[in-house]
């Protein structure tokens, strides 16, 4: 299967533009008789969903917690770039697209990243029209400050709350439709198959997750927005919840997934500290720009904090090791963030780790608390510090923040073209769960930017192009050979987890499989590893299904049936990853292969044979899922080694 | 640490419920209190039984999803977080810890800990927004805004909508809620187009819903995980009044 891009021609700053002023549109009446369903609510569902019932269409929203407002673009903490250059300090939509694109360590398409750049500047605006109370400055114009792997200042930020005020734009924006409407919004839902007809995406099929009712739901297009999946590592920085079935679900049903190897580590998260442990807390990045990051010189140092016989104020300045300073002196402690996680790694795997794991490094607030008083640091950072103290019991204008990284977001997902559209006809992917725009790396407040750009300024224009050949169409049948189909299997795979009464929790398969991921398929891959990982894995697989035990029925809310379900798919997405990351014999961005980096130990891409998005089709149980590739043309910027140095 | 967790059981919306003893032994006090039901609800699955049902997601406090009633205080002990946030250092080896959902005619019970909250969503839907449509704003900084007043509206705008305001308040009032919504919009240039239409039909809507009223003894502000000031209260009366003396409802 050749897979086409659909990028348009022309030159880079005129594609979409041109795509705009060409594409297919839908007249106001004919959109109330098309049905779209969007899965998920976070920045790019919710999004979306608001401006497609502004538009007209009749949308059903769909998400699994007890609100729209609840999804986990609210735990974003940093900011939301765009290129505005208020800050006259030599910003552009060229120099954001750049960025981007070196940050993803040019692995890329230009033509989307070009569009995201350009879109940028609305959604400020946007955001700014809806009541989000973004940072200002005592002029009252907005804020700015600085992210990693960026020179300019263009972040948008609303202290360390911007997810949340943007969600809730988002949301607010959806429950006004909902108000209208024009989007019904099924709460506490879940999505566990897609309904195929003819070749295209026509329906899905979802658990009501508090009677177990499993329903039809029909439409002309269905869009996922259901985020990433990082959580196959068991602990992350990801909500509970967070899960890929959806993206699974369509993934093995015909739908691509792209590079799914690509995983963000990020390096400012609280360490692990016992075997109970459910989740990772991130600090955002932000912290970066104020904090330095350090480590013992001497390894008797690094013994005693790890023994806890001393703090970190008693080893000296000349006796801290800067080691971003040192490494990196353009971009200092603000490198991105798969260099700083390698870099903290390096360290704390030669011995300089600083508490009792031996897996964190120093954040240290000291200087700038010097540099620019207390009052300064906590009105930037007062809720970050907070938050720290009340985890960590320690407090952080006192002693250095400990910090390590933690698996965060996916840069891999389903492949979508310059429509959005997946390869199934009808099927699109917006937000995380889609590959498109961050490469083999994110930077930060990319995350936002992407979702929104998605949601409110990309999407509601391309799936009129796909829409405007369904007016004469008519409302789609659920009673239909292909609904009874994909209800009859859902519904046989509770039935077999219900009965199952094996002797383990889904939580035990869980935590095993994290393990071997993050051990085998983390910030640090290599061959044997990975093929060994393979075994694991589908051993693991075989045991979940021979001995996983979930209490209770189907007909009630029965969160461990929430959770087996959401298992089973990390299980075989797991195996994916490590195949995608095996067949991937280079450095890049999040992708780290031991067999391949520079004598200064700095990630080593392969341009000439893996300048590719790997794409991969699912091939049916027991086989092995084929990879095509999209190769990957620059035309506009150079690939270089990326340097940050 | 060892404790002893009294527990509310109730297996749906129409089942009466009752309090249920369970142990819990050899709790690190570095263990956020979700954890610790983790460890529970884990042990009990492998005996078989019916894990608790809760209501948690992004486990950092800000989702607003955990929604537990702990030795009578919505979240917990301390001051100012959510229970996900709540760590066992909070309390002591050999105590007993009562568990209880948010109970609120407002907030009917779905099963054990869960509760359905969705009249916050339709009160938002009443009015708890700017009608703007995607494409329609003019550039951001066409419009300066008192960094006071954005700071303010963003105090009012870090509302998780947990309902702890409502599970504190004796009478089960939504206001402080409402009252951070209404007030972040009020504090806006933005919201003034829809200033009068919005209090007035939120307010209906949270009536309409079963809430109580205020009578301002300052719950729901000691125990907003969020430090949501009740300054927002009178600042919803004002708006309510100065929208209905005017009113073109009336």
């Amino acid at each position: 299967m050749k897979l086409d891009s659909k990028i348009p021609k022309g030159p880079i700053d005129k594609k979409w533009s041109q795509y705009k002023s060409e594409v297919n549109l839908v007249n106001p009446a004919n959109k109330r008789h098309i049905d779209v369903i969007v899965i998920g609510t976070g920045l790019a569902g919710a999004s979306a969903a608001a401006t497609m019932g502004e538009l007209g269409y009749n949308v059903k929203a769909f998400c699994f917690q007890d609100s729209p407002r609840r999804a986990h673009s609210i735990a974003a903490q940093g900011g939301i770039n765009a290129a505005k250059n208020y800050q006259n300090d030599g910003d552009s939509v060229y120099r954001l697209f750049y960025d981007t694109i070196k940050g993803g360590d040019y692995r890329s398409r230009e033509g989307n990243v070009h569009r995201l750049a350009e879109v940028s500047r609305n959604i400020i605006d946007q955001c700014v029209a809806q009541g989000v109370p973004f940072a200002r400055e005592y002029g009252g114009y907005l804020d700015n400050r600085s992210f990693g792997g960026v020179q300019v200042k263009r972040t948008f930020y609303a202290k360390g709350q911007t997810g949340q005020q943007l969600l809730l734009g988002a949301y607010s924006a959806l429950a006004r439709q909902i108000k209208q409407k024009t989007v019904t919004m099924y709460n506490r839902h879940e999505m566990l198959d897609v309904v195929i007809v003819d070749g295209k995406a026509r329906g899905i099929i979802a658990r009501n997750l508090i009677t177990g009712e499993i329903e039809r739901h029909s439409a002309h297009a269905v869009v996922l927005a259901s985020g990433g999946y990082g959580n196959v590592f068991f602990l992350s920085t990801n909500a509970m919840g967070s899960n890929v079935t959806a993206a699974w679900k369509v993934h093995k049903k015909g739908a691509m997934f792209a590079n799914p190897c690509y995983t963000q580590i990020h390096p400012t998260c609280l360490p692990r500290t016992g075997d109970y442990q459910s989740k990772l807390t991130l600090m955002s990045e932000s912290l970066r720009n104020d904090g330095r990051v350090w480590v013992p010189k001497k390894k008797e140092d690094a013994v005693r904090l790890q023994k806890g016989e001393i703090t970190a104020k008693e080893i000296k300045d000349e006796d801290r090791d800067f080691y971003l300073e040192r490494r990196y002196p353009a971009f200092g402690n603000l490198v991105p963030r798969d260099v700083a996680s390698r870099a903290a790694k390096e360290r704390c795997d030669a011995g300089f780790g600083v508490n009792k794991t031996g897996e964190a490094v120093f954040l240290d607030f000291g200087y700038a608390i010097k540099r620019m008083g207390k009052d300064a640091v906590e009105a930037k950072y007062g809720n970050l510090f907070q938050m720290y103290e009340k985890i960590a019991d320690e407090n952080p204008y006192e002693l250095p923040m400990k910090i390590y990284p933690a698996v965060h977001y996916t840069m891999g997902g389903l492949w979508v073209d310059y429509n959005l559209m997946t390869n199934v006809p009808g099927l699109y992917a917006t937000g995380e769960c889609n590959f498109s725009d961050h490469g083999a790396n994110r930077l930060g407040a990319s995350a936002l930017m992407q979702g929104l750009a998605d949601g409110y300024f990309v999407l509601p224009y391309t799936i009129g192009n796909y829409l405007a050949d369904d007016i004469r169409t008519g409302a789609i049948s659920t009673d239909s050979k292909e609904f009874d189909e994909a209800e009859a299997n859902v519904k046989k795979t509770i039935d077999q987890l219900v009965n199952n009464k094996g002797t383990k929790s889904v939580d035990h398969f869980h935590k095993k499989l994290g393990n071997v991921m993050w051990e085998k398929c983390g910030m640090a891959r290599n061959k044997e590893g990975l093929k060994s990982a393979i075994e694991e894995i589908q051993q693991i697989k075989k045991d979940f299904w021979a001995d996983v035990l979930i209490p209770g029925t189907n007909e009630e809310l029965n969160l461990e049936l929430e959770k087996a379900l959401r298992v089973a798919d990390f299980i075989e997405l797991g195996e994916l990853m490590c195949r995608d990351a095996l067949q991937r014999e280079e450095s890049c961005g999040g992708h780290f292969r031991e067999e391949h980096q520079t004598e200064e130990g700095e990630a080593l891409r392969n341009d000439d044979d893996f300048a590719f998005v790997g794409a991969w089709e699912y091939k049916g149980e027991g086989t092995e899922p084929e990879l095509h590739k999209e190769e990957l043309v620059y035309e506009n910027v150079e690939m270089k080694q990326r340097s940050y140095k | 640490m060892n404790l002893t967790l009294k527990v509310w059981r109730q297996k749906n919306a129409s089942d009466k419920g009752k309090i249920v003893e369970y142990k819990v032994n050899d709790i690190s006090p570095d263990c956020s209190f979700l954890e610790m039901i983790d460890i529970l609800n884990n042990n009990l699955v492998e005996l078989g039984d019916e894990p608790i049902a809760f209501d948690h997601d992004c486990r950092e406090g800000i989702c607003g999803m955990c929604s537990m009633f702990i030795n009578g205080r919505p979240h917990g002990p301390s001051d100012e977080i959510t229970t996900c946030q709540l760590h066992m250092r909070s309390f002591k080896d050999g105590d007993t810890i009562f568990i209880e959902p948010w109970r609120a005619e407002g907030f009917p019970v779905i099963k054990d800990l869960t509760v359905d909250r969705t009249a916050f969503d339709r009160i938002i839907e009443a009015g708890g927004y700017v009608s703007v449509n995607t494409g329609s704003a003019q550039d951001a900084n066409n419009l300066p805004i008192p960094k006071i007043d954005a700071d303010k509206a963003f105090d009012s705008a870090t509302c998780i909508g947990c309902g702890a305001c409502v599970a504190a308040c004796k009478n089960a009032s939504a206001m402080l809620f409402v009252s951070a919504k209404v007030s972040q919009l009020a504090l806006l240039p933005q919201g003034q187009v829809e200033r009068k239409q919005r209090v007035e039909n939120m307010v209906a809507q949270m009536d309409e819903e079963g809430f109580g009223s205020c009578t301002n003894t300052g719950a729901c502000e000691a125990e907003c995980p969020k430090g949501i000031s009740i300054e927002n209260i009178a600042r919803m009366n004002r708006e309510y009044f100065s929208a209905k003396i005017s009113s073109d409802n009336v």
